[in-house]
């Protein structure tokens, strides 16, 4: 149970009600904005008008969304593989962090939109271009956290390790990776919004049509067709599925670490 | 009786200059109860590191164990240290783990091990699901399931409350009196080294040296009554004047 600033608990259900309440009103508003007014479609479409367009192409939009989501899975896969055996090295060499960690930093702050269009000059294959940009943002914060939780082992317990004369993979296992498991997790949360906004990102500035081809490329057509509720719809489709990621990975964090991890625990 | 632990004129100095000590002496018979007492940062934690080889004096010698098998050693840390992700079970597992006994005999030992120390009840709890004491008493189990030749402890219950304290006191004497581990206690409490130990080795302010060495002559089964006992006041007094005049001797 959580407090608020003046001590008293917020019950559960309000923690819930409250969000929804402002979604709902928010959505009345608006509806009711557009019809009091009369704002033609092209300029504000309704809400009542985005859901009917969504279940009109609801099929070419699934299409686009499965697309999406491939993209976004994949370079986060390779991401938090890339990262963790990366940070993995750095904990073994040192020579190697000091090395190679300046470029993961300029990869990191150089802006994808930047590096996009580069990218898919040189790539032949616009799916394998969009996942190296939806890698490119995923991939430091997941290999930072980890070369940090990796060094997050309590000094103590290093010497116990020692002291019994423990292999050093003995070491990884029992004591480095579970203590590197919170920051990797951390992450990891941070990864999954980033790997959306990446391959999001990269596919307008591919400006890609046709078949094969997600959420992002189902705006610009909209765009150039001036058909603003299909934008609404698609946009509406990427805020969810960035919502749904969120929760993922929230839910995963409390089952890999709820029962005894300061962060998720509720006592 | 063999000295299960020798040193002898061991200095340590650490970067940027910290002379921590200076030619420290000290001989400890197997199966002993030493307690190591001296003011805070005078280097008693060195000591024990030095013993448990965790750090490398620069002059003089360390000699643990005694015949031609290296000793079994277990450290006992001021915090419990314990693993927060894995429960008093797999934590008292772990020395057993890293050494290779079989998951067969491990289950008994950390059984008996748990049951000496009065945790039998909580064998799957985590670590946040215990008081501090309890905790503490998980790190001892810890360091006993290998049935140690040299328990090394670190100043285990200063952070404990009083009572808590006691109790652990009075444990830690009947797992010592069934076991007979050489012990090596460190402590700045003059009272809780004159209670537990046969012998006070009191040490210097930094760097620390040994000033004192008091033997103490107390009954053979020591229970609360020691600590009202005449004798136990008197010999707090002696070890608590070699503390002071320890420190008056190094002060500028």
């Amino acid at each position: 149970m959580s407090a608020n600033a003046h001590g008293e608990a917020t019950p559960r259900w309000l923690r819930w009600a409250l969000p929804a309440a402002v979604f709902i009103g928010t959505l009345l508003a608006w509806e009711l904005l557009v019809r009091a007014r009369d704002i033609p479609h092209y300029i504000l479409p309704a809400p009542s008008l985005i859901c009917s367009t969504l279940a009109a192409n609801f099929g070419s939009l699934a299409q686009a969304w499965w697309v999406t989501i491939k993209i976004t899975f994949g370079a986060l896969l390779l991401a938090a593989a890339g990262g963790v055996l990366l940070a993995g090295v750095f904990s073994l060499s040192r020579t190697f962090e000091l090395a190679l960690v300046p470029y993961a930093v300029v990869l990191q702050v150089t802006p994808i939109v930047a590096i996009a269009p580069l990218i898919l000059i040189y790539v032949d294959s616009t799916t394998a271009a969009l996942l190296i940009c939806a890698w490119i943002v995923a991939f430091f914060p997941i290999l930072s956290n980890t070369v940090i939780g990796l060094r997050a082992a309590d000094p103590n317990l290093r010497d116990l390790f020692r002291l019994y004369r423990a292999t050093p993979w003995q070491r990884l296992r029992w004591l480095l990776l579970p203590s590197a498991l919170p920051y990797f997790v951390a992450g990891l949360k941070i990864s999954g919004g980033l790997a959306l906004i990446g391959a999001v990102v990269a596919e307008f500035a591919a400006g890609a049509a046709g078949r094969e081809t997600g959420l992002a490329s189902r705006i610009l057509e909209a765009s150039f067709r001036t058909d603003m509720p299909r934008m609404y719809a698609a946009l509406v489709l990427v805020a969810a599925t960035g919502v749904a990621i969120y929760l993922l990975f929230n839910l995963l964090s409390w089952a890999l670490l709820g029962r005894w991890h300061a962060t998720e625990r509720s006592d | 009786m063999s000295s299960a632990i020798r040193l002898n004129g061991v200095s340590r100095r650490f970067a940027r200059g910290v002379q921590a000590l200076d030619g420290v002496d000290l001989e400890i018979g197997a199966g002993d109860f030493v307690a190591l007492l001296g003011p805070s940062g005078c280097g008693k934690t060195t000591v024990l590191r030095l013993l448990a080889g965790l750090d490398a004096a620069d002059a003089g010698t360390v000699v643990v164990g005694y015949g031609n098998k290296p000793p079994v050693l277990s450290y006992v840390f001021q915090d419990a240290t314990l693993m927060p992700w894995a429960s008093v079970f797999d934590n008292v597992w772990l020395p057993l783990r890293i050494t290779g006994v079989s998951p067969a005999a491990a289950r008994e030992r950390i059984a008996r091990v748990l049951q000496a120390v009065g945790l039998a009840d909580f064998v799957q709890a985590l670590p946040h699901e215990l008081s501090g004491g309890m905790r503490m008493r998980v790190s001892i189990a810890r360091a006993l399931v290998t049935q140690p030749d040299v328990l090394l402890l670190d100043e285990p219950f200063a952070a404990l409350d009083e009572i808590t304290r006691q109790r652990l006191n009075g444990d830690l004497l009947d797992l010592w009196g069934r076991n007979r581990f050489t012990c090596v206690f460190v402590t700045h409490s003059v009272f809780e080294a004159v209670f537990l130990a046969q012998r006070v080795a009191v040490m210097s302010a930094r760097p620390g040296r040994i000033v004192a060495d008091l033997a103490i002559d107390a009954p053979a089964r020591r229970t609360a009554a020691w600590r009202i006992e005449p004798r136990y006041l008197e010999l707090c007094r002696a070890a608590s004047a070699a503390l002071e005049s320890g420190f008056a001797e190094r002060a500028p």
